[in-house]
């Protein structure tokens, strides 16, 4: 087990290897004088006094595409991972401040697709038919269509502009001004739980207030899959033989279910949690837009409009990092569930 | 026949087949319905005035106008068009793009078979929608190039489903009837493996075409699909978003503006979903109860 993730391990630096060559050739499509534009702001305006083919040869915008990408690998591997203009600002410094609002907005959003969903799926297997698992089964037919950013705004709709219960963006003004305070400390750059490490309350229900929306938006739909998937594989579970067995002996239908059923039913949800990471980070970029909440699906928006390509290259190296670990975590997952599982033979 | 008598029997599909249908007559008889103010491009949204302010809905325009004069109804009736095109040419190109990859990957095995998975493997892992995006950047803005970056990412679901088909399929006895005859490989492959492995296509192309047309509307919605001012769903949305929160006396003032074309865009995707999924029960044997 511990070599099989060693290897797994190994084999990453080739795989981000492999992606950002990918990565790198796409960006190399466009022509040497629209990237170097990228950096220069109001090119339309004083275009004509700009030496744009000195600054093409000085910053080796012409060069051919492997010498390019070598010194863009050596200054990556540096921790440089260039000037981000749409952010302004160093692209790593960008990454550190917009990173852990999404994880903030995952983490939530984790939290009701998972836990929710396998707890009601569980009770919408256990009471099959009856009208808590009517109403799932209905409610979930529509959760699973409905389109992330349509549903964000109707909760805008009705919760902001109506109720005004919610406000989008990610704090109030007045606690941005608590959070930039000396006195307060950002350990982690998420305000939830920097908050709580600094005793301010006020904050953390503030910081909160501004979540609600963004992690249902997103979840519901993951959250009607999760629920569906689980109801149908408890189902299933039910019929097999062992269950039957473990209530034959007499267990109580607690212990049953949850340590017999449950168990093996989990198998297919993991499965699908490496691709749920994958679709939550891509729900991040629609529903950050819609509310407004600056993360790193708002970064990678905001730099795809402003041809911001070295933006775009950190943030998918990143993103990479995480789908292979994801996938990683779901392996090792799996033979914790399933003891037939084994790893690297 | 038979497969559309089952699906219509089945109340759900017959509901997404109404409301495709809907969506498709809207779509042919576009020109009838909202006549285009310039007839060369027809899919620049018509203007009514050049206002600042959303307009409610009036005689001119049934369904009000945006910021801008842009008429509600006009853009929702060619934009059927937009969505029928996204959806139908990505669809069928990857699927075909798919099934010819995963297809020569599984029927010739060994080490293309592993490099061309492998391929796949990576297209996979990566967000479909970030790869768009970065997919658009480079090639620009514009619905044709929404539409090639949706195919250059589009086909590798097609391509692990006709794989693992084939798999199957070439076990089959008629196969090795066929190459014990002399039939060619290419003959083999398009006479014999492709007709009994093609339906799974079918079904993952009809829920597809949904999910497609969600994507290119959200990619429109964020600011890097469609040119502003073109005939296309997400961007009406995109429109109405600074008119979300209404005035201060009333919070729906201006609810002409998004409910119509997201009513569209709901319809649209559900119709495909309900009838894909019901595609899926009547052409899967599994589910097919004996008569």
């Amino acid at each position: 087990m511990v070599r099989y993730i060693l290897k797994r391990l190994l084999i990453l630096p080739v795989i981000l290897f492999i992606l950002s060559a990918l990565i790198f050739s796409l960006v190399m499509f466009l022509n040497p004088y629209e990237r170097l534009a990228v950096f220069i702001p109001n090119a339309d305006a004083v275009g004509s006094s700009i030496p744009f083919d000195e600054l093409v040869s000085r910053y080796g915008l012409d060069k051919p595409f492997y010498v390019q990408y070598y010194e863009w690998l050596q200054r990556i591997v540096q921790g440089n991972l260039g000037w981000s203009p749409s952010a302004r600002m160093p692209v790593a410094e960008a990454i550190a401040r917009y990173f852990p609002a999404t994880v903030e907005l995952m983490s939530l959003g984790a939290l009701i697709v998972f836990i929710g969903g396998i707890f009601l799926g569980t009770y919408s297997a256990t009471h099959h038919n009856q009208f808590f698992d009517q109403a799932a089964r209905l409610g979930t037919s529509i959760g699973v269509s409905l389109p992330e950013f349509i549903f964000g705004l109707a909760l805008l709709v009705i919760f902001y502009a109506w109720l005004g219960w919610f406000p989008p963006g990610r704090l109030s003004s007045w606690a941005e001004d608590v959070i930039y305070l000396s006195s307060f400390h950002r350990y982690t750059g998420m305000n939830m739980l920097d908050s709580i490490l600094n005793g301010r309350m006020d904050v953390f229900v503030d910081a909160l207030r501004h979540l609600v929306l963004p992690s249902i938006a997103y979840s519901i739909g993951m959250f009607s899959t999760i629920l569906r998937l689980m109801r149908s594989s408890l189902l299933e579970t039910m019929q097999k033989d062992y269950v039957t067995t473990a209530r034959a002996k007499g267990l109580p239908e607690n212990v049953v279910i949850k340590k017999h059923a449950r168990r093996n039913a989990l198998l297919p949800v993991v499965t699908l949690a490496g691709m749920i990471v994958a679709k939550m980070l891509g729900g991040a970029v629609i529903v950050e837009t819609v509310f407004n909440y600056r993360g790193m699906g708002m970064f990678i928006v905001t730099a795809a409009q402003g041809l911001d390509f070295s933006a775009i290259l950190g943030t998918s190296l990143l993103i990479g990092i995480i789908i292979i670990a994801s996938n990683l975590i779901v392996d090792i997952l799996y033979t914790v569930l399933d003891p037939t599982v084994t790893l690297g033979r | 026949m038979d497969t559309l008598l089952r699906v219509i029997k089945n109340p759900l599909g017959l509901i997404g087949l109404i409301l495709v249908s809907f969506w498709l007559i809207i779509a042919i008889f576009a020109p009838f319905i909202s006549p285009p103010q310039n007839p060369r491009n027809p899919y620049a949204i018509a203007r009514i005035g050049f206002s600042s302010l959303p307009k409610p809905p009036s005689s001119k325009a049934p369904f009000g106008t945006t910021s801008g004069g842009y008429n509600i109804l006009y853009g929702i009736v060619w934009g059927s068009r937009t969505a029928f095109r996204v959806g139908l040419i990505v669809v069928s190109v990857s699927a075909l793009i798919g099934v010819l990859i995963g297809g020569i990957g599984a029927s010739s095995g060994g080490i293309v078979d592993e490099v061309v998975m492998r391929i796949t493997d990576l297209f996979m892992s990566f967000p479909f929608l970030i790869a768009v995006i970065i997919m658009s950047i480079v090639l620009g803005k514009g619905l044709d190039k929404v539409i090639l970056a949706l195919i250059i990412f589009g086909w590798r679901g097609y391509a692990r489903i006709m794989r693992s088909e084939v798999l199957s399929v070439k076990e089959r006895a008629f196969v090795s009837a066929a190459e014990s005859i002399g039939a060619s490989k290419a003959r083999i492959f398009f006479r014999h493996i492709l007709p009994n492995s093609i339906f799974p296509i079918f079904v993952l192309a009809s829920l597809d075409i949904g999910t497609m047309v969600l994507i290119a509307a959200s990619l429109s919605f964020i600011g890097v699909g469609a040119e502003p001012g073109y005939a296309d769903w997400g961007q009406m949305i995109n429109f109405s978003r600074s008119w979300l929160l209404g005035t201060v006396d009333n919070p729906f003032q201006y609810w002409y503006t998004y409910t119509y074309p997201s009513i569209a865009i709901l319809t649209f995707i559900l119709g495909w979903t309900l009838l894909g999924d019901t595609l899926r029960d009547v052409l899967d044997p599994r589910m097919r109860k004996v008569k």
